[in-house]
């Protein structure tokens, strides 16, 4: 056993050493979390619009004025001509033209209603959506002020909504999990494999195989400064998430560390099997990343929904763990939920991690005989 | 010009003689874009919801059917108190609950305001904005309809005033996310291969101690470098070909800029990049430092770069950073040619920009190179 | 009397504070084969460096061919050869690609290069695996291989740093005769080495020793003066007194 302690502390000696790689490992879902949290929200800021009023009377100069006013605008030219549109769309900085039709004014005055045309630049439909949308509001609420002066009820339905469990569609709110699964999966998995496998390069692994140590000592004492390290992963950016960005954790934290411990188990029991399929670090590292950290990022559900992407996608999705994972934490942390509503994907999650640590235990035994 | 063409033969030698390679080169590109272009999506698929109706009228199922008939949504279950519904909605079953209250019919009737409420799952916040902006219009256009009936059976002049909101989609009027993904992949494609592949390639000589015997040979520098360069620029401009080409004909995007034009801002693009990536292998010792380098940096200029979010929902300093991005400048041209027509006259300024980003980065490393060697 | 080979005045220097090589002089003759020793760590690698363009010294001169090392570096390149301890030859390309490549490199006529990839894969006797990639060869035959590559363009002076490291003596030996071979053709020859038989081998021979030369002489001469019968007696006397070996 005394043999097993040393080597352990040389494994934490080897990590805590190389100061180049731990502060990437810390500093990387820092940085994740700031991008996250404050550049990549779903809100539009200062988006440039344009008007092209062939009406130019009162209404529009008003409406003309509510809009630039609001945040998320910027009105930065008038046009005369349709034709301008097209080239202004196509010089690319201004992605809404509104226009108002000839006699806009007089129309609305006489008839009730008059044409306003939001015409947006589609390339990117998303944006499109809101910018129409946010546009539609300001003018209905135009419409709706004015009703309410001539005193007539605005009749019809009124949709209110509501936005559960994070009511100011905070996007920090839906990546701080997914940012966990990605680092878990970067440390506890590829970290793991490349280390193995760099042993293995430089011909150690034979003289710790030859020594008293067991197999499972050496699989355990390569893997447990790694669990410590996710461990320690996890902390920071729980802590970083709850108090500078404010993010809501309305389950039980006993819950989350435990799920997260199945979590790291999972990625660790990859990262052993990676391992004993590389001969070198470079293709270990290529299989980490194009086979775990890739899926993880791109088909769990971390970035893009995975209720968007077509049915072989959906598939291939619930073959990841993270996808899982991501759901259990999400739902830990947003909707307070327990054990009674996760436990198919804890189940889920236990399953595959007993199937992968069988395998990589069988698959590290049969390399050494 | 004699030393060079050895060292671009031996390049090309050693790049085709790795077996590791090839499926980089060319299998990985086709799955890429297959698989981002997929799987990269915002759209709204169906969007499952429960229904509490307490008023059970006629008015009531229209508008479940209305929202039903737009294909966007789909009732998946329909019940009678709300704590059921809400226990859908936290099992995750359900994204959203559409609760009609009892008087609806009748409010509607008397020309009162009639409200529903919407309770949508915003776990995913983006996605709870299209629902909701989806829902909005949806009833916004119920309301329209019924409108124009009640105007019609009555016949009564009402002098409340509306705006008939046309909207209008140019360039993307079906709203489709693959047409406007792909072009952005391309840049991503390009990228990795000029980021990763040339950089390490210059960080292995290091490794495997081959730099010491080119540094005392009669080389220029400059040959080094385009020896060093040159393969892999083809290579990243072969595999663009193959996924415009995938582009055309696979996936229907619209061309309607010059190819010649695309071609031409790509080879700028990837020198920029290739010189990054010769910039980080200075400033590294193993394949390994120079791969995690890469990668995040690669990570952040994508997510910074408009690829998957708008950098117009981006806060003014975030904004600001991307000026300084090149993944950005090239997306943001791949979109302009390729499905607006944008000519040279509409994207000059971005090119002059990579193009000195270009420059400055080539002698940055140049000069780092010279000062590890001497 | 014709210019040296090498010539070096005040040689010197420095990492920070650490001086790795400290005002050493010495001239190498043409023709002369010249064995460079000093324990791991003396200065050797840092000389070498020196004179090959690849580091500039911090003070004192140096010239090689005439040529000096600060102005003039890119001339020394083109007439001098090297081969380094990794032998620098590509794993994943063949015996014969890696000839190409580096006549290539320096610049050999296409005609001249054909005919110098067979005359050396006949001379070292590889004609029959030219084809097959490097990494499959043994050590000794990569030694054989980097060594030609070194002298394929005919440099009036070839460095050499520890060419023979992990082979067995009778591929030692054989490498030596190749080294005389060269010699005999007229070509310089500076050599460090580990092996003190091999300092044997050599026409004058330096140790080094803290980054200063602390003997110069022919082995005969070295022996003589230090009244032992080996080499190696001589620098085990001389390499004791070091702060910065190894052992």
């Amino acid at each position: 056993m005394s043999s097993f302690r040393g080597f352990i502390i040389k494994e934490f000696k080897q990590i805590y050493r190389d100061t180049r790689t731990l502060i990437v490992l810390f500093g990387m879902p820092v940085i994740m979390l700031v991008l996250f949290g404050f550049a990549i929200r779903n809100e539009v800021d200062d988006v440039k619009i344009a008007v092209l009023d062939f009406s130019k009377d009162e209404v529009t100069r008003e409406i003309t004025h509510k809009l630039s006013a609001s945040p998320s605008f910027e009105l930065s030219a008038y046009l005369n001509t349709y034709d301008e549109v097209r080239d202004i769309f196509k010089a690319g900085e201004i992605k809404e033209v509104v226009v108002f039709e000839d006699d806009f004014g007089r129309k609305l005055v006489r008839d009730g209603v008059a044409d306003v045309q939001i015409i947006t630049d589609a390339t990117d439909p998303n944006l499109a959506n809101i910018v129409q949308s946010y546009t539609s509001n300001i003018l209905r609420d135009y419409t709706n002020s004015k009703n309410s002066r001539l005193q007539i009820e605005a009749s019809g339905i009124t949709p209110e909504i509501r936005m559960m469990y994070n009511p100011e569609l905070k996007s920090v709110n839906l990546f701080v999990p997914g940012i966990i699964a990605v680092i878990l999966m970067l440390v506890s998995a590829l970290m793991t494999s490349i280390s193995i496998t760099r042993e293995k390069e430089m011909g150690n692994m034979e003289i710790l195989l030859v020594s008293p140590l067991k197999p499972i000592h050496i699989i355990l004492g390569k893997v447990l400064p790694y669990l410590a390290l996710s461990i320690a992963n996890v902390v920071v950016i729980l802590i970083l998430a709850r108090f500078i960005f404010q993010v809501p954790f309305e389950g039980s934290y006993l819950f989350f560390f435990l799920e997260a411990g199945l979590f790291i188990m999972t990625a660790l029991s990859l990262g052993v099997l990676i391992s004993s399929s590389a001969n070198n670090q470079q293709t270990a590292m290529m299989i980490s990343l194009a086979g775990l950290l890739l899926p993880t990022v791109l088909l769990s559900g971390f970035i893009f929904p995975v209720e968007s992407m077509p049915v072989p996608l959906q598939m291939i999705s619930h073959a990841i763990p993270a996808k899982w994972f991501l759901i259990i934490v999400r739902d830990i942390m947003l909707k307070g939920s327990g054990i009674l509503l996760l436990w198919k994907e804890t189940f889920i999650l236990l399953v595959t991690t007993a199937v992968l640590i069988a395998i990589s235990l069988k698959k590290f035994k049969v390399r050494l005989q | 010009m004699k030393p060079l063409r050895f060292l671009l033969k031996k390049e090309f030698l050693q790049i085709f003689r790795n077996k590791g390679m090839l499926p980089i080169i060319f299998v990985m590109p086709v799955i890429q874009l297959l698989l981002l272009s997929f799987a990269a999506t915002y759209e709204l698929k169906q969007v499952r919801f429960g229904l509490v109706d307490f008023d059970q009228s006629y008015a009531s199922r229209k508008l479940v059917s209305k929202l039903q008939s737009t294909g966007y949504f789909k009732l998946e279950s329909e019940g009678f108190t709300m704590e059921q519904a809400l226990n859908h909605l936290d099992a995750g079953t359900i994204k959203m609950i559409l609760q009609i209250p009892p008087d609806f019919d009748k409010k509607l009737n008397t020309g009162e305001a009639s409200p529903v409420q919407i309770l949508i799952d915003a776990v995913d916040g983006s996605t709870a904005g299209l629902i909701q902006s989806y829902t909005a219009s949806i009833i916004a256009d119920f309301n329209r309809e019924r409108m124009s009936e009640v105007m019609i059976v009555s016949n009564a002049p009402r002098k409340a005033t509306a705006l008939k909101i046309i909207p209008v989609n140019w360039y993307n009027p079906d709203l489709d996310y693959i047409t406007y993904m792909v072009p952005g992949i391309l840049v991503v494609l390009v990228s990795m291969i000029g980021l990763f592949l040339s950089g390490m390639n210059v960080v292995r000589e290091y490794e495997i101690g081959t730099i010491e015997q080119l540094n005392v040979a009669p080389l220029q520098k400059s040959h080094f470098m385009i020896g060093k360069l040159l393969p892999f620029w083809l290579i990243g401009m072969f595999d663009l070909c193959i996924g415009l080409a995938l582009a055309r004909f696979g996936f229907h995007i619209p061309f309607l800029g010059s190819l010649f034009t695309i071609l031409v801002i790509a080879g700028i693009y990837l020198i920029v990049v290739q010189a990054l990536g010769l910039f980080i292998s200075t400033i590294t010792h193993t394949q390994q430092q120079a791969m995690f380098i890469a990668w995040f940096i690669m990570v952040v200029f994508i997510l910074m770069g408009g690829l998957f979010t708008p950098i117009e929902s981006m806060p003014k300093w975030a904004q600001d950073l991307t000026l300084v991005n090149p993944v950005a400048y090239f997306i943001e041209i791949m979109r302009m040619v390729l499905l607006k027509g944008a000519g040279w006259k509409e994207v000059y300024k971005m090119v002059l920009i990579l193009v000195t980003m270009g420059f400055g980065l080539m002698a940055l490393s140049i000069n780092r190179y010279k000062k590890t060697s001497a | 009397m014709t210019d040296p080979a090498i010539f070096t005045k005040d040689l010197t220097r420095t990492f920070g504070a650490f001086t790795a090589v400290e005002n050493i002089s010495f001239d190498v003759k043409k023709g002369e084969i010249f064995g460079f020793l000093g324990a791991n760590g003396a200065g050797k690698t840092t000389a070498m460096k020196m004179l090959t363009g690849l580091l500039a010294p911090s003070s004192g001169e140096a010239s090689v061919n005439g040529f000096d090392v600060y102005t003039e570096s890119e001339e020394i390149k083109k007439s001098i050869g090297y081969m380094s301890q990794k032998f620098s030859l590509y794993d994943d390309l063949t015996v014969s690609e890696n000839i190409e490549f580096y006549g290539g490199v320096y610049g050999l006529p296409t005609k001249a290069l054909k005919q110098k990839i067979e005359e050396i894969l006949y001379t070292i006797k590889l004609t029959e695996v030219k084809d097959a990639l490097v990494v499959s060869l043994p050590l000794g035959w990569k030694q054989k291989l980097a060594f030609s590559v070194s002298i394929l363009h005919n440099p009036s002076v070839v460095f050499l740093d520890e060419p023979t490291g992990g082979v067995d003596p009778v591929t030692r030996r054989q490498f030596w005769e190749r080294i005389y071979e060269a010699a005999d053709k007229g070509i310089t020859v500076f050599v460090t080495t580990h092996y003190m038989d091999e300092a044997e081998y050599c026409d004058r021979v330096s140790i080094m020793v803290d980054g200063k030369i602390e003997a110069l002489d022919s082995p005969e001469n070295l022996k003589r003066s230090f009244s032992t019968d080996s080499i190696e007696d001589v620098f085990i006397r001389l390499a004791r007194g070091a702060k910065r070996s190894d052992t």
